[in-house]
């Protein structure tokens, strides 16, 4: 038996809106909505306004005037008639590499000492510990000018290199020059090469690709997509037979032997760095800037790695280690089959946001002069034109594009390795 | 209720933004202090002493201005800036006056909006090296690796020259002077260039200055100087006219040792309008009347600064050289008090 009635119908009043606790949220928003807007709008319009006082209307024009000023670190061809374009888009290039190069290096160096500081061995994990809380502790330029600064005032000057009896000599067969303007390591060089193709003509993001480095590159990924065959094989033979047959050497031969043999073809070797005037000249240049910041970034950002790690192993119950070994499965194969797909579902999420700040911790370039995008872009052409507006928006689209590509490629690898559950 | 506040919290930041762009003679009046964009330290032309007092050949010109339109010569806040850091702080006012041997090029009065308000120093580009390169000419330095500051005119001469010269170069981009110093030193890079004055400057402060020779090659003009703000006709001339007057004060020999005798009236009419006693020049620049002579009596005249901060008797030892008055066969020539 029903007593309950509707309620008697209401007429809706202006009140409700603030009153009616079925309205009033929705008004909070609106509310709040168009005083945002009115913030954002009244921003823009005092900019405008301001930025029009004082005869400078927003223009991105300079973009294609001639930056005049020379940037040491290129990945591309650039001199200094070249536009500012040209010189932001060298400066994008050096960030990316920095980046890159950070993130490996980090990647490495955290989760290698993540696994020692959860060692039995009281001495590794205790060091790890200390290494832990001095890098994350302390701000990331103070490091970077550190190791710049270490870099500056130990190493030899390249003129110490000269002389009869110099006070510096070089290492590993002549090869490797350690100065404090950089790393003079020997380059790799092709005497038979197939040249380079020429991208987007002679437009200001043109750039060349040298079809050597494809072909070697292509022949070697060949090599390891054939060894995934083999041991997809010998699982098969394993599964039907219960034996395995001995694959290693079939896979090393596949990877090793094409790779060396278009080597060969092109004429590989490697061209030594050698005094000559005030620096060394031949042999790839690894700058000072370039070395203090791609060290710190990565040893700083891999203390941080290192707690994501550990946090990630320790998340596994010590139950499935335990169950993996009465299965008989050996230590190895715990780490790879059962601890680490599992841990590393916690891993990764945080993993991305450490690489994203990496990413745009590297825009502290500047400090030790490294020409990144901070330091053309946002540096010299912004000074030089005095354009900030434009040069600050540009550059923050840049490392907002950035940091989204970074999150999205890694969450395409996050769906891969996530638990599946049935 | 919760909108009125909105609109009036807008209203409220609407007029404040509008008000940092009235006239700047009465913002710094306001404030009762001249806010100064000076060197990050470059000893001789701004670099705090070891009390923390700014002293130096453009500290000088800051409190020469503070005298003049406040009365004081202490009511001035320095604020060190970078040469990258510089134009962006003065666009965005947060200095009222740069004065920081920044060289008058087009681009920067006519394209960055800024209004020089003369030259206090006729300087151009040099190159300093250790004497043990060996080097004679900026014409051996072939692939040399060359310290600049960035955001300078410096970094853009250098390109021209390199170029022009048909040799090449690694840049070695720094941002302050003190950074530059430690690279150089250690050797990380073989020539330091910026002005030959900041050259000199530089190298005084050095533990051995003999063991670095200045290369011949002056390769560009830099008229270093003050400069403000475009759109603010009135505070420039202000600016413009404090310089003119520290240096017509040299011309007509008004020293801090006999300007008070001066200001009592002399028989040179044309100290007489620069001092107040005869006309109404301080009026017409929204001053007093004696603004001139507190500006000369902050730090004496133009030669009496020169001398006192970079001069021959000094570390950094400049010559007058292109600095000297017209009569004495330099190029500093102002225009008359009148
Ligand atoms: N005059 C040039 C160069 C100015 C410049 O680089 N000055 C240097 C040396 S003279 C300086 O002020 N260094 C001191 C500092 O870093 O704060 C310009 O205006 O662009």
């Amino acid at each position: 038996m029903t007593t309950l009635t509707d309620p008697p119908k209401e007429s809706f009043r202006l009140s409700m809106l603030i009153y009616d606790s079925r309205y009033r949220s929705m008004t909070i928003q609106i509310v709040a909505l168009i005083a945002v807007l009115t913030l954002i709008g009244w921003l823009i319009s005092n900019t405008a306004q301001n930025l029009a006082d004082l005869g400078k209307q927003p223009s991105f024009s300079f973009l294609g005037e001639s930056a005049g000023y020379d940037i040491n670190q290129r990945l591309i061809d650039y001199e200094n008639q070249d536009s500012h374009l040209r010189a932001a888009f060298v400066g994008l290039l050096n960030t990316l590499l920095v980046a890159f190069m950070g993130c490996i290096a980090a990647t490495l160096v955290g989760v290698f000492v993540g696994v020692l500081r959860l060692s039995n061995n009281w001495v590794v994990a205790r060091l790890m510990t200390i290494y832990v809380e001095m890098f994350r502790n302390v701000p990331v330029l103070l490091w970077i000018i550190l190791v710049m600064a270490i870099l500056i005032e130990t190493l030899p000057a390249p003129r110490a290199f000269r002389g009869e009896t110099p006070e510096a000599s070089m290492m590993l067969g002549d090869s490797v020059a350690f100065t404090n303007r950089g790393f003079y390591v020997p380059e790799p060089l092709f005497s038979r090469g197939i040249g380079d193709v020429h991208l987007f003509g002679e437009a200001a993001l043109r750039f060349d690709v040298s079809l050597d480095l494809i072909a070697v590159v292509a022949t070697f990924i060949a090599g390891l997509l054939i060894s995934g065959l083999i041991t997809r094989r010998a699982d098969r033979i394993q599964a039907a037979t219960g034996d395995r047959p001995r694959t290693w050497h079939w896979k090393a031969a596949v990877i090793v032997i094409p790779t060396v043999a278009v080597l060969a073809i092109l004429g590989f070797y490697l061209g030594k760095p050698e005094l000559q005037g005030f620096n060394f000249a031949g042999g790839t240049h690894m700058r000072n800037s370039l070395i203090a910041l791609w060290l710190a970034l990565s040893l700083y950002t891999a203390a941080f790695i290192a707690e994501i790690v550990r946090a990630g192993i320790l998340a596994i119950s010590k139950g499935q280690t335990e169950a993996a070994a009465a299965l008989g499965l050996r230590q190895r194969r715990i780490m790879s089959l059962v601890v680490l797909p599992q841990a590393l579902r916690v891993i990764i999420p945080p993993l991305i946001s450490q690489y994203l700040n990496l990413t745009k911790n590297s825009s502290l370039a500047i400090a030790v002069g490294y020409m990144d995008i901070t330091g053309t872009l946002m540096g010299i052409t912004l000074n030089q034109t005095g354009r900030e507006l434009e040069t600050i928006l540009i550059g923050m689209l840049i490392y907002l594009t950035i940091s989204l590509t970074i999150s999205f490629v890694m969450n395409l690898y996050n769906d891969a390795v996530k638990l599946r559950e049935r | 209720m919760k909108k009125t506040f909105i609109l009036g919290a807008l209203t409220v930041a609407a007029m404040s933004a509008g008000a940092a762009s009235a006239a700047t003679l009465d913002d710094v009046k306001a404030r009762g202090k001249l806010e100064c964009g000076v060197n990050t330290g470059l000893v001789g032309f701004a670099a705090p002493d070891a009390n923390g007092r700014w002293e130096g050949f453009d500290a000088a010109y800051c409190r020469a201005v503070a005298a003049a339109v406040l009365g004081d010569p202490d009511a001035v806040e320095f604020v060190p800036l970078t040469t990258k850091t510089r134009f962006t702080a003065l666009a965005a006012a947060e200095v009222d006056v740069l004065s920081r041997n920044t060289t008058w090029t087009f681009s920067r009065d006519v394209d960055l909006k800024f209004e020089f308000v003369g030259v206090n120093y006729y300087d151009g580009q040099g190159f300093m090296a250790p004497k043990n390169l060996g080097v004679s000419s900026a014409k051996e330095l072939d692939g040399a690796t060359v310290c600049i500051q960035t955001g300078t005119t410096t970094e853009l001469n250098l390109a021209d020259f390199f170029r022009a010269n048909n040799i090449s170069y690694e840049p070695v981009p720094i941002e302050t002077n003190a950074e530059g110093q430690t690279q150089y030193l250690a050797g990380a890079c073989d020539v330091y260039t910026t002005d030959a004055s900041g050259l000199a400057a530089t190298r005084a402060t050095f533990e051995d200055p003999s063991a670095h020779v200045i290369l011949p090659e002056i390769i560009s003009k830099e008229p270093l100087g003050p400069l403000v703000r475009h759109g603010d006709p009135e505070w420039g001339d202000i600016a413009r006219w404090t310089l003119n007057a520290l240096i017509a004060a040299e011309e007509l020999g008004v020293t801090s040792a006999n300007i008070e005798e001066l200001a009592a009236g002399s028989d040179n009419p044309e100290i007489n309008r620069l001092l107040g006693t005869e006309g109404n020049l301080g009026e017409m620049l929204g001053l007093e009347a004696d603004w001139a002579k507190n500006a000369i009596m902050a730090g004496g005249n133009y030669g009496e600064i020169f001398a006192k901060t970079i001069g021959e008797s000094t570390p950094i030892g400049l010559a007058r050289g292109l600095n000297a008055q017209w009569k004495d066969g330099g190029i500093l020539y102002v225009p008359p008090f009148r």
